[in-house]
């Protein structure tokens, strides 16, 4: 009896644990679909008509496609040149002999403790001398470094997971390294490989702080910049804002909540070193 | 035999990237905190530590270190006890879990900037939910959360809170499934109540876990800017005004770059040292769990 009453509650917590935590995004989403004439008056919470117009409004402005497009590309190649360059360092560090192996590794995570404001003056001077500003290869670069420390830490562990029989017989058949790692170590390790890319993809997504600095029109402007300097022209927009705020957010919620076991098994024995 | 040089070539690309953006620019803002340095105005010129003795007397810095502080101990705070508390609701149970795992998740998959805007929205003072809910349950009307000192931190500790809790929720949940359900039956047998079970066996066995949980997190929200920025740019007065939106605007703002690099090596320096402290703390702390393993 005091078993299945502690189940009960247990169950009621988390369901009202639950609301408590969708709710600002179920609020955005309601608002998304209210005519822009409805959303002072409260209640009724629901809305009374359901209305795309905010949806049909953010779509059309060239802002926001272009940003789309923009955070698409850039977050697109920084991840797979992330991917490329991170396996080539995690397979020394996970299957050569290496001396300091775990002084590299903590050096090459430390990296991920840097502060980003620490990095950004530098790094715009930098961008600025070389004529970089306001294009995609100024944000692919930053991206590129920032998501290495966490993409060679994962793929460390993921590649020290492939049993050591398979790559010796690849060495008895005279293959070389590189072909080891590109044609036995990486198929294997493929689901590895793709948590990793979901996780920084989203994580490029999402950054924000290089993003607004080293960009400055629709040339290269990303999606949470778009958002952010989103035109109001007398009050704020919530209508469009809140239709924006969903269509930015859908690339990166399709991706963790399609994928969450894959991206919660990755962090997992990312961070803990085990499963 | 040619063994040893044989890792170098994989190594390359990455410690070449590595340098170039992360090693070369914490050493170039160290440099660049010693100058006057204006760009816009070709202006730089070497000062030596002029910039420093100016930042031990700036009362403005002093106020974004308290807030930055503040920040980081209510924010992480709070998704401990939120997240720590739904993983051990969601520990060893099976129906429906992958589900409520994802319901969850969905916050963290948000870019900052749309958490920002969401809550905004649900803080607005003529007509957001917050105040419309409290104007129909008969309480005080038109609080100006976003715009009155006392509310406007609190405001964007819950907008950060609300998007890296699901975070902290994971790691915890992992920590807690990698303990043997034998300790607890251990546990029990020797009379132990659920109570004394979770402090004696279960916290003991976690914190390895928790301790690597919270410095990522206490980093993390160390140096907090897109919340902010957009939520309250740092106002009302600068009550939340952390230390990077404070070199932000000194960088970006002002483009004075030699202060602004005074700040972020600040801004560095804290992190360096949480991270050694809570280092310092984990030493010790993994050993019981590494033998477990």
């Amino acid at each position: 009896m005091g078993r299945r009453r502690s189940r009960l509650f247990a169950d009621l917590t988390l369901a009202l644990l639950l609301a408590a935590t969708a709710l600002p995004f179920l609020w955005q989403l309601l608002t998304s679909f209210k005519p822009e004439a409805d959303l002072l008056r409260l209640p009724p919470f629901l809305p009374e008509r359901w209305s795309i117009e905010n949806y049909a409004t953010v779509l059309v402005h060239p802002g926001l496609s272009l940003a789309l497009l923009n955070s698409t590309g850039i977050c697109l190649i920084a991840t797979l040149l992330a991917l490329g360059v991170g396996a080539l360092a995690a397979y020394p560090l996970a299957r050569l002999p290496l001396r300091g192996r775990g002084l590299w590794l903590a050096g090459i995570l430390g990296a991920s403790l840097l502060p980003v404001i620490a990095l950004v003056s530098p790094l715009y001077l930098g961008i600025r001398l070389l004529g970089l500003r306001d294009t995609w290869l100024a944000l692919i670069v930053p991206y590129l470094a920032l998501s290495l420390p966490l993409t060679v830490w994962l793929l460390t562990a993921f590649l020290r997971e492939v049993p050591r029989e398979v790559e010796e017989a690849a060495r008895l058949d005279g293959c070389s390294r590189f072909g080891i790692l590109w044609r036995i170590l990486l198929p294997l390790a493929a689901p590895g490989l793709f948590s990793t890319g979901v996780i920084v993809f989203v994580f490029n997504w999402n950054e924000f702080l290089l993003a607004l600095t080293f960009t400055a029109t629709d040339a290269s402007r990303t999606v949470p910049v778009a958002l952010a300097l989103f035109p109001g022209i007398h009050e704020i927009p919530w209508g469009d804002l809140a239709a924006a705020s969903i269509v930015v957010s859908l690339p990166p919620l399709a991706l963790i909540l399609g994928f969450h076991r894959w991206v919660i098994r990755g962090l997992t024995l990312g961070v803990l070193g085990r499963r | 035999m040619t063994r040893r040089p044989g890792a170098w070539p994989f190594l390359a690309p990455a410690l070449l990237v590595l340098g170039a953006v992360q090693l070369y620019p914490t050493l170039a803002v160290v440099w660049l905190s010693l100058e006057r340095r204006i760009p816009v105005f070709g202006v730089a010129e070497f000062v030596g530590l002029a910039n420093y003795r100016f930042l031990l007397q700036d009362p403005r810095f002093w106020q974004a270190l308290v807030t930055t502080a503040y920040f980081t101990l209510v924010s992480v705070g709070l998704e401990l006890l939120w997240g720590g508390g739904i993983a051990l609701l969601l520990h060893r149970r099976r129906r429906l879990r992958g589900l409520l795992l994802a319901g969850f998740l969905l916050p963290w998959a948000l870019p900052g900037v749309v958490s920002a805007k969401m809550f905004e929205w649900l803080l607005y003072p003529d007509g957001g939910l917050v105040n419309s809910l409290l104007g129909a349950a008969g309480g005080p009307a038109g609080i100006n959360w976003l715009g009155d000192p006392a509310w406007a931190i609190h405001a964007v500790i819950l907008a950060d809170a609300w998007r890296t809790t699901p975070f902290v929720l994971l790691l915890v949940l992992a920590g807690l499934e990698l303990i043997p359900p034998e300790v607890h039956e251990a546990a029990a047998v020797d009379g132990a109540g659920r109570w004394r079970s979770f402090v004696h066996v279960t916290l003991p066995l976690l914190a390895p876990v928790l301790v690597v949980t919270l410095l990522i997190r206490t980093i993390d929200a160390l140096r907090v800017f897109d919340v902010i920025y957009v939520l309250t740019g740092g106002g009302p007065a600068g009550t939340t005004e952390t230390l990077t939106v404070y070199a932000y605007r000194i960088f970006f703002g002002t483009l004075q770059f030699g202060y602004g690099a005074t700040l972020a090596v600040a801004t560095l320096l804290a992190a360096l040292l949480l991270a050694g402290g809570y280092l310092w703390l984990v030493a010790p702390a993994t050993r019981p769990a590494a033998e477990g393993a």
